[in-house]
């Protein structure tokens, strides 16, 4: 599938945000955010700043804005439409929430609007990656793995922009950064199931069943119905060469999971400004590591359609490339 | 409304013959330029006369070889035309946001209503069949309409009130009409000759079916046909001889 920057950017920066979002409920009702207006203030730009911007980014390759409004009339069908009904109710929840680790830290509105806050962080990203679970036509996306993913990924990078935010506001937060070990070691173990799943998953759907020939033999493509690609063969058709999906796969390892995992459990152990600079490392890291695991969530997804274009894929090795 | 209707008694679709099909390219053609004037008009072109010419077409003809151990359909090409299949089961209606994607009840046909579309393609990618290709420069997504503006149209003579795909096609490979009545003729077509589902393993339970094409002769390998039987002709007689061949056809 073609990985379009806006969508990429989209999920990856609400995912965050909205982590954020439900790390902080989660550190409020805990007990471990500091007694700071300054922080709150901080917290709520920067969760809200990366919901608000990416929710902006998703609307950019529409092809009329104009009608937005309309996604949210269609929630008892359409998943794309659902996350449009839940981000719109988890903005003003968040707001609320916000508003009372201002004002009103410690009371029973402030946790309420935490734990309304957290559950529909966690619902609004559930529904992002159902829009993508729920496609039968994409076989690397209709995976058990890629709801828990999603979720794993927001909870981690959330978590690692609260340990950073932590650390602007007081000594490295022991219990914090353990919690963020952990999400981290639990978003990696998931986008290891998540790719040995895709790798040993075999396409559902072949050239044979496509085109119902299968029953005569089999079925190779011969004339292309058009000289120039078409939309399909732009949208669906973008493919990443194998041999950089693996470096690529490295580079998500390293930058998504592991430098902020090993940077964090420094943390741990040192003293001074080195925490600081570390989280700030890890949080960098983190967020970059999660454009290149979208990136390729994308590129290494291939659309069932593109069977009646290019034949069986197992026909097509040796002459995989980079394609736009 | 992006929830499927009641199935209705009706279920219009075509029924598309690949024994006989030639790949022309005449039924994308006139599928082209009715549309580009008809219920989903324009059908924009970018580039239509330069280097990368690109458009929105409703209906694509591709060709395949089906080859297989016995040698009997061995290099055998198809040609294959394939459109929006009107599915029972559409995903590309569910997903859809806007309720600009929809269902119709009566007679089982999947429209876009582009005043409501929002061109954000997650129909395209619902739709395992290609079938929907958006507007870059109408910043909405297309299909086939099974020429709605066709086959309810008054001001047409009743023999015209079929898609213009069908209507146009000159060795009869298309064939348009309600699959969900077991007595219409699409529907004995179907019955006949083993009409079938494109990836029916996907569960969309398209409308539109495939006729396969018949075995071919066999030329070449097995019984050689132009060898001397005894029985059969006088091997002096030319004219015998093209009788003979004539008749064996």
């Amino acid at each position: 599938m073609h990985p379009a920057y806006s969508v990429i950017y989209f999920t990856v920066a609400s995912g965050a945000g909205y982590g954020l979002l439900f790390a902080l409920a989660v550190a409020a009702v805990a007990g471990l955010t500091p007694d700071s207006r300054l922080f709150w203030l901080i917290a709520a730009l920067l969760s809200l700043g990366m919901i608000t911007t990416g929710l902006l980014s998703s609307t950019l390759h529409l092809g009329h804005k104009e009608r937005a409004w309309r996604a949210l009339s269609q929630w008892r069908t359409s998943w794309l439409s659902r996350e449009g009904v839940l981000a719109v109710a988890a903005y003003p929840v968040a707001l609320v929430f916000f508003a009372a680790e201002l004002l009103v830290p410690g009371t029973a509105l402030s946790g309420a609007f935490a734990v309304l806050a957290a559950v529909l962080a966690g619902a609004t990203v559930s529904a992002t990656a159902m829009i993508y679970a729920s496609l039968k036509t994409i076989p690397h996306w209709h995976n058990t793995w890629v709801l828990p993913g999603y979720l794993a990924n927001g909870v981690a990078t959330g978590f690692v922009w609260l340990v950073l935010l932590l650390m602007l506001f007081g000594p490295a937060n022991t219990a914090a950064a353990t919690v963020t070990l952990a999400a981290l070691a639990v978003a990696a173990w998931i986008k290891r199931a998540y790719w040995s799943a895709v790798d040993s998953s075999e396409t559902p759907v072949t050239a044979e069943t496509a085109t119902g020939l299968g029953q005569f033999g089999s079925v190779r493509t011969l004339d292309p119905p058009h000289t120039q690609k078409n939309y399909l063969q732009h949208e669906m058709g973008y493919r990443v060469a194998r041999k950089h999906a693996v470096k690529l796969r490295r580079v998500v390892w390293l930058l998504a999971y592991g430098l902020p995992f090993v940077a964090l459990a420094c943390t741990l152990a040192l003293a001074g400004v080195l925490p600081g600079v570390l989280a700030l490392i890890a949080t960098v890291s983190a967020m970059t590591g999660m454009l290149v695991e979208r990136w390729l969530f994308f590129a290494e997804a291939r659309h069932v359609v593109m069977v009646y274009y290019e034949g069986n894929p197992a026909m097509q090795t040796g002459s995989e490339s980079v394609r736009d | 409304m992006t929830s499927l209707p009641q199935a209705g008694g009706v279920r219009l679709g075509l029924v598309i013959d690949l024994d006989i099909c030639v790949g022309c390219h005449a039924c994308a053609v006139n599928c082209k330029e009715w549309n580009a004037g008809g219920h989903a008009a324009p059908l924009t072109d970018s580039d239509p006369y330069g280097a990368d010419p690109a458009g929105v077409w409703f209906n694509r003809i591709h060709g395949y070889e089906v080859t297989n151990e016995m040698g009997d359909y061995g290099g055998r090409t198809v040609h294959f035309p394939k459109s929006c299949m009107h599915c029972a089961s559409p995903d590309c209606v569910t997903v859809c946001p806007t309720g600009a994607s929809f269902k119709r009840a009566e007679d089982g046909i999947v429209l876009v209503d582009e005043a409501k579309c929002i061109g954000c393609k997650l129909c395209s990618w619902a739709c395992p069949y290609g079938a929907r290709e958006f507007d870059a420069h109408e910043g909405v997504m297309k299909k086939c309409t099974l020429c709605i503006d066709r086959i309810y149209n008054e001001n047409l003579e009743e023999a015209d009130r079929v898609p213009a795909c069908v209507t146009t096609c000159p060795v009869g490979a298309r064939h348009f009409g309600d699959l969900a009545d077991p007595k219409s003729e699409v529907a004995q077509l179907v019955a006949d000759r083993d009409g079938y589902d494109l990836m029916p393993e996907l569960g969309y339970q398209p409308t539109n079916k495939y006729l396969p094409p018949r075995p071919q002769p066999q030329i070449g390998g097995g019984v050689d046909r132009l060898s001397n039987d005894q029985d059969t002709v006088d091997p002096d007689s030319k004219f015998l001889q093209w009788v003979d061949k004539l008749f064996s056809r």
